[in-house]
């Protein structure tokens, strides 16, 4: 089934100097608070963070719910703004598959890919060989999950205790984790470019298309990467 | 309320798991040395930076309230206290958080 000694080494990278659990625990209190707001009980919370785990969705969910959105709107808008969790799949799965492991892991532990977890499993895949990666990753996936299923829960409890300023700070400390995290990754040309253009590619496309800029910048950002890499002999 | 918030929730991770089901799908074809790799590896990258520059640059909740400058402020700070720290992640996250909060109270 799943090795014990992967599963605990990779969950145990929520601890130490590239813990994910601050900045996934901050936006999922944050979370927690939000749903209580719009009316979600407690089990709900759980329950979406734990079905959903991924933070942009939730946040679109929320967002859809409180302008009266229909079902067919919400899951368009959930989707696109997830739509990235493709190629994040398919730039991670490869390196985990293996012909000694079953194919269920894989299509059950995809639900663990979220940035923090993905951004955790890119930096540490070379150091597992590969037919053990799947059971670290598990443990990466399992690991993060919890944080943010447990951060739902204390933000739910303690919405009430938490004023404007401090939910302002939360919400900074995840994308300020996730950038300082793709600073760290900018190991090759390719990864650099990809980052930089995304960086800026982003935020210009929102003028043109507010919904599709994020896969539009980040499709035109990544081409360009790959050709100029590919180019210059990477 | 109660049934259709359960729904909502349903849709929603039905419309996540989607992409990342059709991620392993895709997967099983793709090798790690191979060019589509490289390039979707590229676009991951890139998409990541996209979604994150939009959250920083044109927020849609509570950042949303905080002045440019000040968002300006606590990012060159944070990428100032991550390479002071030796990539620290924790440093940076957490002094963010804080520094923002009391930016935002007595700016």
């Amino acid at each position: 089934m799943i090795d014990p000694n992967y599963f605990f080494k990779g969950f145990k990278s929520i601890k130490g100097v590239g813990s994910p659990a601050i900045a996934l625990g901050a936006s999922f209190i944050a979370i927690g608070a939000l749903l209580k707001n719009l009316g979600f009980s407690i089990q709900e919370s759980i329950f979406s963070t734990f079905l959903t785990y991924a933070l942009p969705g939730s946040l679109v969910m929320a967002e859809s719910m409180l302008i009266g959105a229909s079902l067919i709107n919400i899951f368009i808008a959930v989707w696109l703004v997830n739509a990235r969790l493709y190629p994040m799949t398919v730039s991670l799965m490869p390196l985990l598959m293996h012909e000694n492991q079953p194919r269920w892991k894989y299509y059950l532990s995809c639900h663990f890919i979220a940035v923090s977890s993905w951004l955790i499993m890119k930096d540490n895949y070379e150091k597992i060989e590969k037919e053990n990666r799947i059971d670290f990753w598990i443990g990466i996936g399992t690991a993060t999950w919890l944080v943010a299923i447990i951060s739902t829960i204390v933000g739910y409890v303690a919405s009430d205790l938490l004023n404007k300023d401090m939910l302002i700070g939360l919400a900074i400390v995840n994308p300020i984790y996730f950038m300082c995290m793709m600073l760290g990754a900018m190991k090759t040309t390719q990864i650099s470019w990809s980052v930089i253009l995304g960086t800026i590619l982003g935020p210009l496309f929102y003028f043109l298309s507010p919904e599709w800029c994020i896969l539009f910048g980040g499709f035109v950002a990544g081409t360009i990467a790959f050709l100029y890499g590919e180019r210059n002999g990477e | 309320m109660a049934s259709n918030i359960l729904i909502v929730i349903i849709v929603t991770s039905i419309a996540t798991y989607l992409s990342r089901f059709l991620g392993v799908l895709s997967s099983e074809k793709i090798k790690e040395t191979s060019k589509i790799f490289r390039w979707f590896n590229c676009l991951a990258y890139s998409t990541l930076a996209a979604l994150i520059a939009r959250i920083v640059i044109f927020p849609s909740g509570t950042l949303n309230e905080v002045d440019y400058l000040i968002r300006f402020i606590v990012i060159v700070i944070s990428i100032f206290i991550f390479y002071f720290t030796k990539k620290n992640l924790v440093y940076p996250t957490l002094l963010s958080g804080i520094i923002l909060s009391l930016l935002s109270s007595y700016l």
